[in-house]
């Protein structure tokens, strides 16, 4: 412990780690039990299936804007790779049906999420409680474990014969069953592993809140972010198991021949399905949404939580409504569970049921605007200093906004009707999970690289970064909206041009301009992937040579991980904590210093 | 710095960490076997005909009661480790044990039951030909079920094999089938002498497999979850009744504390079945 403490007064990273740096590079940092490693891991790989899931997206959307016309510089790979579903570098139907299911994956499972509850979570929980490490760790570590299999099992999909899962990320039955190829399998394998991953991990992260909180730290205490991982780790444990039970189901039906979710007289293609029958297609889709609409809040709350943080550390004062912002999540913690059938009102459920969802619905946007006000009215009077992780969250705010409101007509069955499962609908999610949860992704990854490597990122690299992001952002998913209230509709793989033709037929088709705009917006997402350049070379050039820090709380915060050690060594805290005040104690009058760490005592009078 | 409360428990929750992580693993799996509960009814509910008493109801209360009593046992070899009786933990432990693999053997034989025992849909034209073939076919033909509108005939392949069906029957181009048939009319009267059912006659055969119905695709969904809980159990349950053990020695109140949470595991494995018991053996 001396060398530590010693360590930490220098501020030397170095000696830090050398005084448990016995071990191997395997055992340190492919089997390592400590969070910090865990996190960072999941941060790696969950961002490079981001960039996995952002090049399919671009495919798709070469394929939107030019149909059945070869892909520039990827065609001849893909052709090599895949081979005849990209004949001649073109992408088959077959193909983006499969790129466009495993999009959805990729990016909520295997990207999103681990990067949000998995690097975050796991890297600041134990951080910001004053913890040693979290209460797991060798679950911790099989939890990451499991994760990556997960992801290779869904990864090495794209390559089997018939290509990877086709029919959403949604699989619905029975296209997802009747499919002949073997994708679907391998992607409820993959989920079985994602959803056993996610259930270590939340086990793991609501004990390390319950248990190891520091003396002093109570919940009205903690940091908002630790809230909102509290509520997240819920709906994951709670929400994930029933569509676990969906995927076995959905497993005995491809791989046994049952019929839990193939209908009595199931016709495909001409042919009467030899089935015993008797299954319900809905039940599918109840058990999906069980989870998967909480999922949505599990996507949203931890980028709360983010900018809170980063929100309070920037305009150095307190939370406006901390104890708001606390019931806020914890009712969107309960809600999120009776709101599922909202995606289900044109499956014929009855309006009844409809109507009752269709309250729960607008109920839940309650919460969610409370919170995002509480955010609002924080920043009111404050000094902002505009960092590049505060301009990301500040973005956040009117992006989430854009992306919550032009949900509500969604969320009323009326209007849904002629909604569904068209571009708005895509434009509508994006808006809340791209430009916000990803916006707050980014802020976090910009906010706490000086924590944990010793040196900050490049702040002008920053700024173009975000500035490019956030334009192109709104240019890809603005006009979505228009399209989708047009009619276009959400999965075809010409880009509605079959659309196009029944206008002259005297059908009410798509206009010419809604087609069109796939150019504008093919154009926009290209635009958007160079603009992740700078921050993909930011990223790795600042971890050896970025400005170092020359304190461990370069942002002069009160949460308890700028306590540490920078970056913080095994076991990380150098003296026990123990918390004195609540979270966010900036600008408190009569003192020298514009923030109170919360290990910060009361001088004595 | 040590983690704290791997041992200890905290004050404000009055659990240690493992106990704590035991019971939200639990609540889990709450949700994981309420879906499928959830799923049974929805089928059940939306099925046209939905059969009861398939399975064999001494064996299901035979193996009921091996898994109350190891549910019992368990409890008495933790019981024994706080009253500091190493040895008898390990006789307790052991019991327990066998009780499970007790329990999976009955349930294989169960299995084994269905996986060679079928029913048999025959065309129209089957049908009529099949009547006129047997004039004493009132005590094989079943009154429809599965699907509806059409008897069906239930029994053993003349050959015991397992896992036979129609679209095997077709591939393979096998002329006809030996079925020894089941009497329903008196249940379990003389048994029958096989009769032969060619291949054009047959719209649908079927093992009792998951793919036979709904009823035994939730059957085998569930009790074969269940059955994966128990080998789980079995793994962890050995591990800390044999190599585990030795850390009675080094960490006594450790190792009991690992024994509590492999109790409340073992404890809700046995609660799933009280309530899968019911389910397809009774109802």
């Amino acid at each position: 412990m001396a060398t530590e403490a010693a360590a930490q007064v220098n501020g030397d990273m170095n000696s830090a780690h050398e005084a448990h740096g016995h071990q191997g590079f395997v055992s340190k940092y492919i089997f390592s039990t400590d969070h910090k490693v865990v996190g960072i891991q999941y941060g790696i790989t969950a961002l490079l299936f981001l960039l996995l899931g952002f090049l399919l997206m671009l495919l798709m959307r070469w394929q939107l804007a030019y149909p059945g016309s070869a892909i520039p510089l990827a065609g001849g790979w893909l052709e090599k790779i895949l081979g005849d579903v990209a004949r001649n570098g073109k992408m088959t139907a077959d193909l983006y049906n499969s790129f466009g299911a495993m999009h959805g994956t990729i990016m909520v499972f295997l990207a999103v999420v681990p990067l949000i509850v998995g690097a975050f979570g796991n890297y600041l929980v134990p951080l910001q409680i004053g913890a040693p490490d979290m209460a797991f760790p060798k679950l911790n570590m099989m939890s990451y474990h499991v994760y990556l299999w997960g992801g290779l099992i869904m990864f090495v999909s794209f390559f089997i014969p018939g290509g990877a899962a086709q029919s959403g990320w949604t699989s619905y039955s029975p296209l997802a069953t009747v499919t002949p190829t073997m994708g679907q399998t391998f992607w409820l394998v993959g989920m079985v592993f994602l959803i056993t991953s996610s259930l270590l991990g939340s086990i793991n992260i609501l004990v390390t809140i319950i248990q190891l909180r520091a003396p002093g730290l109570t919940w009205m205490r903690l940091p908002f972010f630790v809230w909102a991982q509290f509520v997240t780790s819920w709906l994951l444990l709670l929400a994930f198991p029933p569509l676990e039970a969906a995927g076995i189901m959905q497993l005995m039906d491809k791989v046994t021949g049952s019929s839990f979710f193939l209908p009595t007289g199931l016709v495909v293609g001409g042919q009467p399905m030899d089935i015993s029958g008797g299954g319900s297609p809905l039940l599918w889709q109840h058990l999906f949404w069980f989870l998967a609409h909480p999922e949505v809040y599990v996507l949203i709350l931890p980028a709360f939580g983010i900018l809170a943080e980063v929100i309070t550390t920037n305009t150095r004062k307190n939370l406006w409504g901390y104890s708001l912002l606390v019931y806020g999540a914890l009712s969107i913690g309960f809600i999120s569970f009776i709101v599922w059938a909202h995606h289900m009102y044109l499956t014929g459920m009855g309006t009844k049921l409809s109507t009752f969802f269709q309250t729960t619905t607008m109920i839940i946007s309650i919460p969610s605007v409370i919170i995002v006000t509480c955010f609002l009215v924080s920043l009111w009077g404050g000094s902002i200093r505009f960092t590049v992780p505060m301009w990301f969250c500040l973005a956040f705010l009117p992006m989430f906004g854009i992306g919550g409101l032009t949900g509500l007509p969604l969320g009323f069955s009326f209007s849904d009707i002629h909604l569904h499962d068209s571009y708005y609908v895509i434009g509508h999610f994006h808006y809340v999970v791209a430009p916000g949860t990803i916006f707050a992704i980014f802020g976090g990854i910009y906010h706490w690289y000086p924590k944990v490597t010793g040196r900050f990122m490049n702040d002008f690299w920053g700024r173009v970064h975000f500035f490019l992001s956030f334009i192109f952002m709104n240019l890809v998913f603005f006009p979505m909206f228009l399209q989708g209230i047009y009619g276009m509709s959400r999965r075809m793989s010409d880009g509605g041009a079959t659309y196009a033709q029944a206008a002259e037929t005297g059908v009410v088709g798509l206009p010419q301009w809604a087609i069109d705009l796939n150019i504008n917006i093919t154009q926009a997402a290209i635009a958007l992937g160079l603009a992740q350049i700078p921050f993909i070379i930011n990223f790795f050039w600042s971890i050896r040579h970025g400005q170092p820090v020359e304190s461990d709380n370069p942002w002069q915060s009160t949460t308890l991980e700028w306590q540490t050690p920078t970056p913080p060594g095994h076991g990380n805290f150098t003296k026990p904590m123990r918390a004195h005040r609540g979270p966010y104690e900036y600008s408190l009058p009569g003192r020298a210093a514009d923030f109170t760490p919360q290990n910060e005592a009361e001088p004595k009078q | 710095m040590e983690i704290p409360y791997t041992v200890t428990p905290r004050r404000e929750t009055g659990l240690y960490n493992g106990k704590l992580g035991i019971w939200l693993f639990l609540a889990s799996e709450v949700m994981l076997f309420g879906a499928l509960f959830s799923s049974y009814v929805l089928l059940r509910v939306g099925a046209e005909a939905w059969p009861s008493r398939m399975l064999s109801l001494p064996l299901g209360v035979l193996n009921t009661a091996i898994l109350v009593t190891s549910s019992v046992l368990v409890v008495m070899g933790w019981t024994a480790l706080k009253l500091r009786q190493f040895e008898r933990f390990k006789l307790f432990q052991g019991l327990t044990l066998l009780c499970a693999v007790v329990f999976l053997g009955i349930k294989s034989v169960e299995y084994r039951q269905k996986f060679n025992h079928y029913e048999v849909w025959l065309t129209d034209k089957g049908l009529e030909e099949f009547k006129a073939a047997h004039p004493d076919h009132e005590k094989w033909l079943k009154p429809p079920g599965v699907i509806p509108g059409k008897h069906s005939l239930t029994g053993h392949l003349a050959d015991g094999r397992s896992f036979y069906d129609h679209r095997k029957m077709r591939a393979n181009g096998d002329k006809e089938v030996v079925l020894t048939p089941d009497s329903i009319k008196p249940a379990g009267g003389e048994h029958a002498h096989p009769i032969r059912l060619a291949a054009a006659q047959i719209q649908r055969l079927s093992a009792y497999v998951p793919a036979h119905s709904s009823y035994f695709a939730i059957y085998f969904t569930l009790t074969g979850l269940h059955a994966l809980h128990v080998i789980g159990g079995i793994l962890v349950m050995a591990y800390l009744w044999g190599p585990g053990s030795r850390m009675w020695k080094s960490e006594p109140e450790r190792f009991t504390n690992r024994i509590e949470c492999s109790v409340v595991y073992w404890h809700f494995v046995d609660f799933i079945w009280l309530i899968v018991f019911p389910l397809f053996y009774l109802l």
